[in-house]
């Protein structure tokens, strides 16, 4: 794109500005540490693009007034971090259940509680999966850069408008609050088609043949939205049949849409011995580790990083075991991916895990240090 | 009754109903006065969107043929304030039960009527938590009995109606399902009211509150809510003692108040 333009700008205020960029005009929120920033920018920037900033009485409204928004047609934003994220739990599931698109930034702090409010952790990434009660589907991205924070917010609002799925970015202290460059396109070029009241006369808002886009209220299209069981209209069902179709529904969506949701990326060797899988901050200590074994006599050692979370990318997983004699896995907590990644790899590799959990990073000596005892 | 068989077609669900509730309860009588309040004020149906809570009350949005939109417990108002400012030209209609509204939702009351939000809160006030079953609520009246106040509540009630006022709201009715007629001119001139309009309709439980507390069935409650109220005007006139006990209905305050989602438009409007 040749308008692009580099600028120097920090993760939170990456996810504001992507968002913005994907057409959000509303944000709705609670003040946080460490994602205050992303609050700041919407308040800054919203008012002049008609847009609506709300700071709400808690953490809770502010996720029932973002799903409100949506309901009402616009593109919506929150964020938050641990404590915060805890409290949205019930109103998420409530997205998940009523399809109704929104993003949610959760910045992760230490926990659990209070814990390290500006001390960076990887802690959240099973709440992040189960937090919300009862089989729920999620999405999760994980960026490991400012640039990554940006494109991913802006994947994460079109693709939560396209499947009617809230989408959580889960970022991690380092990512929202480090300074980087990022390629900027001019604003409103990374929105897909916006929401619209032109639908088929048989639109219905949870049709069994799947996802319709949402018809925001006030168009004349009298559906009833709920988080009780529903029907295709919306009506509360406790019919067993239909029950469990509701569930396969919510459930569906995600898989056929996996190529769009599911994103990972490997560097490294072409057929590594030793495979590294992480993501957010931790990609970065990680790719250091690969650069270098590769400047050094091209050891075997690979990188597969994960932009999304969840859904897990278990084919990727799958894969890479059938490779590597040894999967490491560096995360800034007391290990929470790993145990996925033993579930798919199923014995067919060593699964090693590398964990910190004391508010500092993981550096690429430690993670040198663990490949160096696999290689030799 | 040509208006109501009318009514039935236009607003209300018939292939919804019958409704959950039980026999002798006020919610229909309730949920009525609001269809009938609509058409009295003759706003367009696509304009008109119905939000409410968790409870049996909240189960009304269901049986309404407009858009509406069944949140979760004690959200209601949080739910309705971002989609008032998303989309400040519809008409809200939030329909709240007492435990709904006042505990669990008792944080986003205070800041939505603090806001003066452009939207009609209808509380339906039955003094307990029916649907499960009869616990106290922050609405119960000190000494009645519930399954968690076994030997009645020792704590002291809300005043609602108060309770908004003090918090920021423009206008605070109330009436009761013994005066349906009544109920329904309060919700009218509540909707016309731009901002946080509180109607407070008292409503007969005659299985989770009245049974226990021994009230009888439902026309002995419905007739002792009739007896106990008096209007406005009238208790106006009469002292502290002659007031004990009564419940005074109408409407209890109407003001004016800057209204938010007109002032946050205005405010960005000015910035550009």
């Amino acid at each position: 794109m040749p308008e692009t333009k580099p600028v120097l700008m920090q993760g939170n205020v990456a996810c504001a500005e992507g968002a913005i960029n994907a057409g959000v005009r509303f944000y709705a929120g609670y003040p946080i540490t460490p994602s205050t920033e992303v609050a700041e920018r919407m308040a800054a920037r919203l008012p002049d693009l008609g847009g609506v900033f709300i700071q709400m009485e808690d953490e809770i409204a502010s996720m029932a007034a973002v799903i409100g928004a949506s309901i009402g047609g616009m593109r919506t934003l929150t964020a938050t971090s641990g404590p915060g994220f805890s409290l949205k739990q019930e109103n998420l599931g409530y997205a998940i259940m009523a399809e109704i698109p929104c993003v949610v930034v959760n910045v992760q702090r230490m926990g659990p509680s209070t814990g390290a409010p500006t001390a960076p952790a990887q802690g959240d990434v099973m709440q992040t999966r189960w937090g919300t009660h009862g089989d729920h589907p999620i999405i999760a991205f994980s960026p490991a850069s400012v640039y990554e924070a940006y494109y991913l917010t802006v994947a994460a609002v079109n693709l939560s408008q396209k499947i009617r799925q809230p989408i959580v970015m889960l970022l991690d202290e380092v990512i929202g609050h480090m300074r980087e460059k990022v390629l900027i396109p001019e604003t409103g070029r990374l929105m897909v088609e916006k929401s619209s009241d032109k639908v088929p006369a048989d639109w219905k808002p949870y049709d069994d043949k799947g996802v319709t886009p949402l018809v925001p209220f006030g168009f004349g299209h009298y559906y009833h939205v709920t988080g009780l069981f529903h029907d295709q209209y919306g009506f509360p069902t406790t019919d067993p049949p239909q029950v469990a179709r509701s569930l396969d529904r919510i459930h569906e969506k995600l898989d056929k849409y996996r190529d769009e949701i599911v994103l990972t990326n490997y560097i490294g060797h072409k057929e590594p011995r030793v495979a590294i899988v992480t993501y957010g901050c931790t990609v970065r200590s990680a790719r250091a580790v690969v650069k270098k074994a590769y400047w050094q006599n091209r050891k075997e050692v690979g990188l597969l990083s994960l932009q999304t979370i969840w859904p897990f990318p278990e084919q990727e997983i799958k894969a890479l075991a059938k490779q590597a004699d040894v999967i490491l896995v560096p995360e800034m907590n007391m290990g929470q991916i790993v145990g996925e990644i033993e579930r798919h790899v199923r014995g067919e590799a060593e699964v090693v895990p590398v964990n910190r959990y004391d508010g500092e990073m993981i550096t690429p000596d430690e993670i040198s240090e663990a490949v160096g005892r696999w290689l030799s | 009754m040509a208006i109501i068989e009318q009514l039935t077609q236009d607003f209300l669900r018939t292939k919804k109903l019958p409704h959950i509730w039980c026999p002798g309860c006020g919610n229909g009588i309730v949920t009525a006065a609001l269809v009938r309040a609509i058409e009295r004020a003759e706003y367009d149906q696509r304009d008109v969107v119905i939000v409410s809570g968790i409870g049996c009350s909240s189960r009304a949005a269901g049986y309404l043929n407009f858009n509406t939109l069944h949140t979760t417990h004690g959200r209601a108002l949080a739910f309705a304030t971002g989609l008032k400012m998303a989309r400040p030209e519809l008409k809200l209609f939030v329909i709240m039960g007492d435990g709904d509204c006042s505990a669990i939702g008792g944080n986003h009351f205070i800041h939505a009527a603090r806001r003066n939000i452009d939207l009609t809160a209808i509380v339906v006030n039955n003094h307990i938590y029916g649907m499960t079953g009869g616990q106290h609520s922050p609405l119960t009246p000190e000494g009645k009995k519930a399954t968690t106040a076994p030997g009645g509540t020792v704590e002291r009630e809300f005043d609602l109606i108060n309770l908004a006022r003090g918090a920021g709201a423009s206008f605070g009715a109330k009436g009761t399902a013994a005066q349906p007629r009544q109920l329904e001119q309060l919700i009218t001139r509540g909707s016309q009211h731009k901002g946080f309009s509180l109607i407070e309709a008292l409503s007969p439980c005659p299985i989770a509150y009245g049974r226990r507390n021994k009230l009888g069935g439902p026309v002995d409650m419905l007739r002792d809510m009739k007896e106990k109220s008096i209007s406005v005007e009238r208790a106006s006139k009469l002292g502290e003692e002659e007031l004990a006990g009564k419940t005074i209905t109408g409407v209890i305050f109407d003001l004016e108040a800057p209204e938010y989602s007109e002032e946050y438009y205005r405010s960005i409007s000015k910035e550009k």
